[in-house]
């Protein structure tokens, strides 16, 4: 068992090497030019070619990657283009909002998706799967603006039940939350639905039924938790979903977070703050994997080394 | 066991079944599937089922239940009666009490009707909890007994372990004491031994007659082996296309049975024994002429064989050792001969089947027809599978369901590019004829055949490339007895006009005795006994041998108590 974690943790870090090689070189690519977007229009080109110097954008890509390398092993991620604050200190102070966000989009989608699918499962073939499977549908497929947008002008700007953006409360975080979880709520309606359909149909769901338990034991202690043993292993990598998710919907709802330090970061060409929230990012897909990993056998007893 | 074949019809009657009729409802209407089905069950005593797939006796035992799925079969009329309680009408939370209670269950496959993700411990005591008013510390230690009633090795370690854990025996012994937890007055037991092994089918046959009594259930027995019946039954219903046919007590069906149905069934099973003092098999061929020779070049070849699944070298030099799943295994077969390689599940059988065939990594020497088979890649083997074909166990899952029959006969000429279109057609039209189906049925799709019918396509597929050696994996385990023996029939007839070789794997020992000329027997991937059929069977010298032997239930009520 140690020796596959310490394996796992090996190509975990080969991982994040590689993220920032290739993170590193499209930011190179890019046609815009940091050091002209800082020093502005009417900047003189001695201006632009001090502020590269200054930057080390001078230098070739391969010692600018060096270099970039040797700060991240000392935990430091660059100072912001912009704000001229540390981007670690950035995003540490950011972080915290986009975990919650993340925390509560993650049980939006298994809350949401396993009652949707349980419900379609149990009513196969009839009308309320056909709704809650064409519900899921259009989950799976909206983009997140389009949902993030929908949600706002119904329940915010017309049913005022929940403000438009801002962060504090719990109100705050509903619509956030929703059309963060509604995309992978609706996959794992779907998911949930085909592995129960199968499971209900399994030798033992039929030994649990033949004790004469109530149906709905059956279902939530028999056939649920072997349905959910493959789909436990996917939140893992979900969070990389989420990852891209929560650039659009911080952005939409105005929620304080890294994807919304990311967006302006974006928008102003502040190459270390996108590369720090790149590797964060990569970092939180790698350890909701890893975490995937471990997690696995803990369930499945037959999985167990 | 002594008074197991005692009349019983003097006890009370515990379950009256009448006019049980079923309709399976699809998009086309309505089917019929169950028939006026009428049978008493006494207290205290055996009822077998008996019939082939498809006569309707697990939708009978499910209907009992209650169990069958509402939506696809509909009860049109009858009665189930426990004592002079109506199940049919009986709303769903009083029948769950009944379900588990009154009435247990348990089923064919053991490896897949306990929950995987619940300890052993856990299944128990739920199915306790659910009729009785216990705590969970009461529940635990009666399952705990019901553990050491079904005479599990070490009971208390098990309550904590998975099922996957536990060994096919083992787990048929969990359910069983799971049924019985709960003393219900009938045991359901849908063929309850068929998936085990012959040894292992043996002591689960005698722990029920001894449970039996002990908890003084009544039993209705469903199975389709007729050896299975005469080996437990006090009373056999006989089932076929959702009737029951005939029915009495288990002498009189055996000797004096009145429909033609039952004595050709009771006639198909092959009786170890049957073949006493031969050395080959029967002559099948319709073909007088043919000439038996005995070539003296062996087809196949085996020396040293091993296969070690799970070995690989690790990053030091030091990799998983790997499990040892065949050893030292060598033999030849030559032409025209039929070698029987048997043993109980993990002996190493279909291991030593699929590494003849280079289907996995060995060690040791193969050669077929004296070209050695070395490398294992694809494209080194191709000219050897010209040689040697594999027919499967399970004629369901070995043929592609979206290629038609002709297609997947001519699969092998198209792949080894073979003749063109027209002769790919004719060669089809005359191995169906070969394995006694119409050439037309080359456009049709496998779903439209029964498991016999498949079981022939498969013959006729690995016959395509006219080879000299055909591997038969469990070819017929899983056909019903009357099919089985045509299929069987039917490669002892290709066999001699074709001079065929089967490497013949089975654990159904009877079957290898009509089937083989020499015989080896299998334990933990180590040969332990070989020799000529006639010598391993009417003297056995290794204690395992007999055993294997001895396990085989017997289809000869009269017979019941003398071994």
């Amino acid at each position: 068992m140690l020796a596959v974690l310490v394996k796992r943790l090996g190509s975990s870090c080969l991982i994040l090497l590689g993220v920032a090689a290739i993170t590193f070189v499209l930011l190179y690519c890019m046609p815009a030019d940091p050091a002209v977007m800082i020093a502005g229009r009417t900047a003189t080109p001695t201006v632009v070619a001090n502020i590269r110097h200054e930057l080390g954008l001078d230098q070739p890509l391969i010692m600018q990657f060096f270099n970039y390398l040797a700060n991240l092993l000392k935990g430091d991620l660059g100072r912001s283009y912009v704000q001229k604050s540390q981007v670690s200190s950035l995003i540490a102070a950011r972080l915290p909002a986009t975990l919650i966000l993340m925390f509560s989009g993650i049980v939006v989608e298994v809350v949401l998706g396993t009652t949707l699918g349980v419900i379609a499962a149990l009513n196969r073939g009839r009308m309320l799967d056909h709704i809650v499977m064409g519900l899921s549908f259009i989950g799976v497929s909206a983009p997140q603006f389009v949902v993030s947008l929908f949600f706002l002008i119904v329940f915010a700007a017309n049913l005022g039940w929940f403000p438009m953006s801002g962060f504090g409360t719990f109100n705050h975080i509903v619509l956030p939350a929703l059309t963060l979880g509604v995309l992978g709520a609706g996959w794992y309606a779907r998911m949930v639905r085909s592995a129960l359909v199968e499971v209900l149909t399994q030798d033992y769901v039929r030994t649990a039924r033949a004790k004469g338990l109530t149906g709905v034991r059956v279902v939530l202690r028999h056939a649920l938790p072997n349905a959910l043993l493959p789909i436990i292993a996917m939140i893992g990598i979900d969070i990389g979903q989420f990852m891209s998710g929560v650039v659009v919907v911080e952005a939409v709802f105005g929620w304080p977070g890294i994807g919304q330090l990311a967006w302006q970061a974006i928008q102003q060409v502040d190459i270390p703050i996108i590369m720090g929230v790149t590797l964060v990012s990569a970092l939180a897909i790698v350890m909701g994997n890893f975490l995937a990993d471990i997690l696995a056998p803990m369930i499945d007893p037959r999985i167990r080394v | 066991m002594k008074n197991t074949q005692k009349q019983a019809s003097g006890a009370p009657v515990v379950l009256t079944v009448e006019d049980l009729t079923l309709d399976a409802l699809t998009p086309f209407g309505s089917k019929r599937v169950l028939d006026g089905i009428s049978f008493k069950l006494h207290e205290g005593e055996t009822l077998c089922l008996a019939g082939e797939s498809g006569s309707g006796k697990s939708v009978t035992s499910l209907a009992i239940m209650r169990l069958l799925p509402i939506t696809s079969l509909r009860v049109t009329r009858g009665s189930i009666k426990l004592h002079d309680r109506e199940l049919l009408t009986l709303h769903e939370s009083a029948m769950r009490n009944v379900r588990g209670a009154d009435i247990a269950m348990i089923f064919q496959e053991p490896m897949t009707s306990l929950n995987p993700v619940m300890r052993i411990g856990d299944q128990l005591t739920e199915a306790i909890r659910t009729h009785q008013k216990m705590g969970v510390g009461d529940a635990r230690r009666a399952a705990l007994e019901m553990l050491d009633a079904v005479k599990i090795t070490d009971a208390k370690r098990r309550l904590d372990q998975y099922p996957h854990e536990l060994s096919g025996g083992m787990r048929q012994r969990v359910m069983i004491s799971m049924a019985l937890s709960c003393r219900p007055k009938v045991l359901i037991a849908d063929e309850p031994t068929t998936a085990l092994d012959v040894t292992v089918q043996a002591q689960i046959l005698k722990l029920l007659q001894e449970l039996k009594s002990e908890f003084g259930a009544s039993i209705i027995m469903i199975t389709h082996d007729m050896g299975v019946v005469a080996e437990v039954a006090d009373r056999v219903a006989i089932m076929k296309s959702g009737k029951i046919i005939e029915a009495g007590t288990t002498l009189k069906i055996f000797e004096n049975p009145q429909e033609a149905y039952t004595q050709e069934l009771i006639a198909a099973v092959p009786r170890l024994g049957a073949r006493k003092g031969t050395d080959s098999p029967p002559r099948i061929s319709s073909v007088e002429n043919v000439e038996v020779q005995t070539p003296s070049t062996a087809v196949l070849n085996v020396e040293e064989l091993a296969v070690t699944y799970g070995a690989k070298a690790g990053w030091f030099g030091k990799g998983a050792v790997g499990f040892s799943a065949v050893r030292g295994v060598s033999f030849s077969l030559k032409p025209g001969r039929t070698l029987g390689l048997v043993g109980e599940s993990g002996s190493g059988k279909s291991t030593t089947g699929k590494a003849v065939l280079g289907l996995i990594p060995f060690s040791g020497k193969v050669t077929i027809d004296g070209v050695p088979i070395t490398k294992t890649s694809q494209a080194a083997l191709k000219p050897m599978r010209r040689l040697a074909q594999m027919i499967f166990q399970d004629p369901y899952a070995s043929l592609d369901p979206r290629m038609t029959v002709g297609e997947a006969i001519a699969e092998p000429l198209v792949i080894h590019q073979i003749g063109n279109k027209n002769e790919h057609r004719d060669e089809v039209a005359s191995l169906l004829r070969k394995v006694g189906l119409s050439p037309d049925v080359a456009t049709r799709y496998p779903h439209e055949f029964s498991g016999g019918q498949r079981q022939r396509i498969c013959i006729a597929r690995a016959l395509t490339l006219r080879p000299k050696l055909i591997v038969a994996d469990e070819s017929v385990a899983a056909l019903d007895v009357s099919v089985r023996a045509r299929v069987l029939d039917l490669m002892l007839e290709l066999q001699e006009t074709m001079g065929l070789a089967y490497l013949f794997i089975s654990h159904d020992m009877a079957v290898v005795e009509r089937m083989c000329h020499d015989v080896m027997v299998m334990r933990n991937g180590e040969v332990v006994e070989s020799g000529s059929r006639r010598k391993v069977f009417e003297s056995p010298q290794v204690a395992y041998t007999k055993e294997l032997l001895s396990a085989v239930p017997i289809p000869d009520p009269r017979r019941r108590n003398a071994a």
